[in-house]
């Protein structure tokens, strides 16, 4: 009998659990196929390198597993307590027929367990069918072989997800039980009757109010945006505190300002249906000034989660095309008493019977200097204290790396990039980590002249010139001098170099010389170090090859592409659930009102447009003010993401945009859609 | 002249299994400037009567003139047009919008026949002086009391000049001093402007104030009396006789 009741309840009220269901079952599905990710990578033919950085993903992602649930958690429970509310009518009929407390509770658990399953039976289902989807996108995103691909379902990722919603739901049973033990039947009689007060806020103080908050957060956009050098954490954790303090009141201020202002326009105000439109809009924002607070919230950080984080990709993933032009790069020093002491690699590798060169189709071998006298204080000059200002940390007493020209011009001829020419007396100093380069720039404005080995060199160029010549995926050549061959002293040598590309063509040739490489390059190590009895010698190497660089830079693009998108997901999910939902119910609540729009002979055209607006307005709000909070979060965001580059910023903005355009407008156009329905069915 | 002209109209419910005759071939004429009362039980058909008449509610057959327009066979946007232009409503709980004032209750019901906002705002206060509510334009309907309400509401239906007011129950909801203060209003405009209206009730003090009273028993005009040169007390006196002729079917009406 109960559960013939739970289930006609269920069917009766299709209408308002709909959206509550749709999102459980799009919650079930996110759910099911991030954590789904491990057992699709699985087929994936990748390396070594590749496969730890999967296990680093599959870690991360159960971590934020446990954080989305939490989320969802809190989303569900606000969600089927605000349904339960919608339903109080109906208990107190219950109770008046003289059915008890615990029957009820019993009919509510009966429900939550009917949608429980249903929805994670369906969300898993099309998780199942997305996930072959994710498995595509795995493969793009690693840029792996997958040729042996079959369609495949984790059992684990089943067995999480259920235990997980399931945990959820007992959570919500939960809340049900004792919010119906708590009530009260007069309560619950009276629950339809609202005394809905209206009052206007006073307009001075909104305008007054306003005014603060926007100066308020004016002021925090000013720091996050333009004072990034010396964020500290706690003052991060004041700008934000000030930025949701200031978003509330702001909704509190424009709630009640906004009508005032459509009121002294007469024209526009007496116009059609609008008094009823926004009177409408100003009560509900009114109302929910505090869910519109986090929601926008949480809109802001989804659009920064997910535009930094396809941001971070593309710029690494394009930056290395660019960054990182040759196969393979030594880097080679020798200290004996900690002194830096060059050795020639190669020619030392001569000695005992290894020939490097022979595995290159293309090399340069050359030489970094360093002059004892000409540090990073030296070169900044007077504007040293104002990087130490900024950069507390940095090691201004470290001597500047010098490199001749005709070797930056043979690393520039191998990299496929522009030579530069340079007069007797003359430098140019190449730079193209972001920061750095501005101050460098700013010295080189003010400094023309440094003194190197005695001779004295004007700049070229007025500011630093793009170059580098470690390989890597990212800008981070913090600066070195190219200056004429003639000014270098041959004894102030410091590191052997070798940069070089294979000789190869096929990308498995490539790896194939890459192992040969390594392992005669460690026999060596080992022949050449154990001739040399000497403790006071230590060995400095490294090495770069683009395979490395290339699985990294490809192995972390694809981790922040599917945190991002996961958190991102599920946040905007949540948020658009919760608009939905509080829409619905006000369009239920509102029946009556549209019914008396028709009577009086309101066009069902209009009354359509009126809805429209409303909705539409709802959901725009929040979201507008995010978008201003993302511009100054974004500026932030760029500052640390500088290192990754910020070249594809806008492509990345483009791409969030039109996923929240997807979900977020997805959500609203149903909302919409269903409103209408609701409003229309109950027509005589 | 005549304004209304009801001709044979019959209202059905349910199946051919089980019909229940709503209204059972009624047919009357409303003449331009007349106050009709329609009195009977609940269940008479009163109620789906004025339906019909204000479009709400289609009929099952016959046909209702208004100004010689046939309006039952107006569909959609007609249909709002007419329901906006020729009719005002007053209904027994109000129907205010709670979400505006009763200025802006009003107004809107010009607003969407998109009078301009200069012209609305004449017309509106016009109206509330008629109806004595200057003094509640501003307040919301939860801070009247019911008899400012109704009259908020009446001005509403009648702030567009319609060819017809319709009111369901308009004295229903409010105690014994609110209610003859309404119904003084209507007289009030019944005479001054000569606005017709048809009012639905079943309280014979309420269909007093009227100049003709229409009985309606299971879907039937059972009787109609008209005032005449009688004042009101008279007139009550006579409806009363009616009510106690129907016997225990309208025991409810005083």
């Amino acid at each position: 009998m109960l559960f013939k009741l739970s289930l006609s309840n269920i069917r009766k009220s299709f209408r308002d659990y709909a959206i509550y269901f749709f999102t459980l079952i799009i919650g079930v599905s996110v759910f099911y196929v991030f954590n789904a990710i491990g057992e699709q990578t699985a087929f994936l033919q990748v390396s070594q390198n590749t496969s730890d950085i999967i296990d680093l993903l599959k870690n991360m992602l159960n971590g934020i597993s446990a954080f989305v649930s939490v989320v969802l958690g809190l989303l569900i429970v606000y969600a089927s307590r605000f349904l339960m509310k919608r339903r109080n009518k109906e208990f107190a009929l219950y109770l008046i027929l003289g059915m008890g407390k615990g029957k009820i509770s019993a009919i509510l658990l009966i429900e939550t367990i009917i949608i429980g399953l249903g929805s994670l039976g369906v969300g898993l289902l099309i998780g199942i069918g997305l996930s072959q989807l994710m498995s595509t996108l795995v493969a793009n995103l690693f840029e792996a072989d997958m040729t042996e691909y079959t369609f495949m379902v984790s059992s684990d990722a089943i067995i999480k997800t259920a235990i997980y919603f399931g945990i959820m739901y007992l959570v919500v049973m939960f809340f049900n039980s004792f919010m119906i033990s708590k009530c009260k039947l007069i309560n619950l009689l009276q629950s339809g009757k609202k005394s809905e007060k209206l009052k206007l806020k006073n307009p001075v103080l909104c305008v007054i109010i306003f005014i603060i908050s926007a100066c308020a957060l004016g002021y925090a956009y000013y720091i996050a945006g333009w004072k990034t050098g010396n964020m500290s954490t706690e003052k991060l954790v004041k700008l934000i505190a000030t930025g949701a303090v200031s978003t509330f009141l702001i909704f509190w201020s424009v709630s009640g300002m906004m009508l005032r202002v459509i009121m002294s326009m007469k024209k526009t105000y007496y116009k059609g249906l609008n008094s009823f439109t926004f009177r409408q809009i100003s009560s509900k924002v009114n109302t929910t000034v505090a869910s519109m607070t986090v929601i926008c919230l949480m809109l802001f950080v989804t659009i920064c989660t997910l535009s930094s984080a396809f941001s971070i990709r593309n710029s690494m993933n394009a930056n290395l095309k660019e960054m990182c032009p040759a196969d393979f790069e030594l880097e080679y020093a020798e200290s004996h008493d900690d002194e830096l002491q060059y050795v020639d690699f190669i020619e030392k590798a001569h000695e005992y019977n290894y020939n490097f060169e022979e595995d290159f189709s293309e090399y340069v071998h050359f030489r970094e200097y360093k002059d004892d006298n000409f540090t990073f204080a030296d070169a900044l000059g007077s504007h040293l204290e104002e990087m130490q200002q900024k950069y507390m940390y940095m090691d201004y007493e470290s001597r500047e790396d010098i490199v001749k020209l005709s070797d930056y011009n043979a690393i520039s001829r191998l990299y496929g990039r522009k030579e530069i020419t340079l007069n007797e007396n003359e430098f140019a100093l190449m730079c193209n980590f972001k920061s750095i380069k501005a101050i460098r720039d700013e010295t080189l404005k003010t400094d023309k002249e440094i003194t190197i080995f005695g001779h004295t060199l004007t700049t070229k160029y007025d500011e630093c010139q793009d170059g580098f010549i470690d390989i890597s995926s990212q800008h981070i050549n913090s600066g070195f001098y190219v200056v004429p061959d003639s000014v270098v002293d041959e004894n102030y040598a410091k590191k052997d170099y070798l940069i070089g590309n294979y000789n190869a063509g096929t990308k498995e040739e490539k790896q194939v010389i890459e192992d040969k490489i390594n392992n005669k390059y460690r026999d060596f190590i080992k022949d050449y170090t154990s001739s040399q009895n000497d403790h006071n010698t230590h060995y400095m190497y490294v090495i770069n090859t683009k395979i490395d660089i290339a699985e990294a830079t490809i192995g972390l693009g694809a981790m922040v592409t599917f945190i991002g998108l996961y958190i991102g997901l599920i946040f905007l999910i949540s948020c658009a659930a919760i608009l939905a939902l509080k829409q619905l119910s006000e369009s239920v609540d509102s029946i009556s009102r549209y019914e008396m729009l028709r009577k009086i002979g309101a066009e069902e055209s209009d009354i359509s447009k009126s809805l429209f607006r409303q909705t539409g307005i709802f959901f725009l709000l929040p979201l507008l003010l995010a978008c201003v909070h993302s511009v100054f979060g974004m500026k932030f965001a760029t500052f640390i993401l500088e290192a990754f580059g910020t070249e594809k910023l806008a492509e990345s903005i483009g791409f969030t945009s039109i996923m929240i355009l997807l979900i977020y407008g997805g959500y609203f156009l149903i909302t919409y859609l269903s409103s209408k329905s609701i409003i229309k069915s109950h027509k005589q | 002249m005549e304004i209304l002209k009801i001709q044979q109209i019959e209202k059905y419910y349910g199946s051919k299994s089980s019909l229940t005759k709503a209204i059972d071939d009624i047919s009357f004429t409303v003449n331009k400037g007349e106050f009709v009362a329609i009195m009977g039980a609940s269940g008479s058909g009163k109620t789906t009567l004025l339906n019909c008449i204000s479009t709400i509610d289609r009929v099952t057959s016959g046909h209702i003139y208004l100004e010689n327009t046939d309006i039952t066979t107006l569909k959609g946007k007609q249909l709002n047009k007419f329901r906006r232009e020729k009719l005002g409503f007053i209904f027994q709980d109000f129907n205010l919008l709670d979400t505006l004032t009763a200025y802006e209750n009003i107004a809107l019901s010009l607003s969407i026949q998109k009078v301009s906002p200069a012209e609305i705002d004449k017309s509106v206060k016009n109206v509330a002086k008629q109806l004595d509510i200057i003094g509640v334009l501003q307040k919301y309907p939860y801070q009247m009391s019911g008899g400012q309400k109704q009259r908020v509401a009446s001005a509403r239906a009648i702030v567009t000049n319609p060819k017809l007011i319709l009111a369901d129950e308009p004295t229903g909801a409010l105690d014994s001093k609110a209610a003859k203060m309404l119904l003084e209003r209507f007289n009030y405009l019944n005479h001054q402007h000569e606005a017709t209206i048809m009012m639905v009730t079943h309280d014979s003090f309420t269909a007093s104030y009227s100049s003709r009273v229409l009985f309606i028993k299971d879907g039937k005009v059972f009787h109609e009396i008209s005032r005449g040169d009688d004042n009101r007390k008279q007139f009550f006196d006579k409806i009363i006789d009616v009510v106690t002729l129907l016997g225990g079917d309208v025991n409810d009406a005083l």
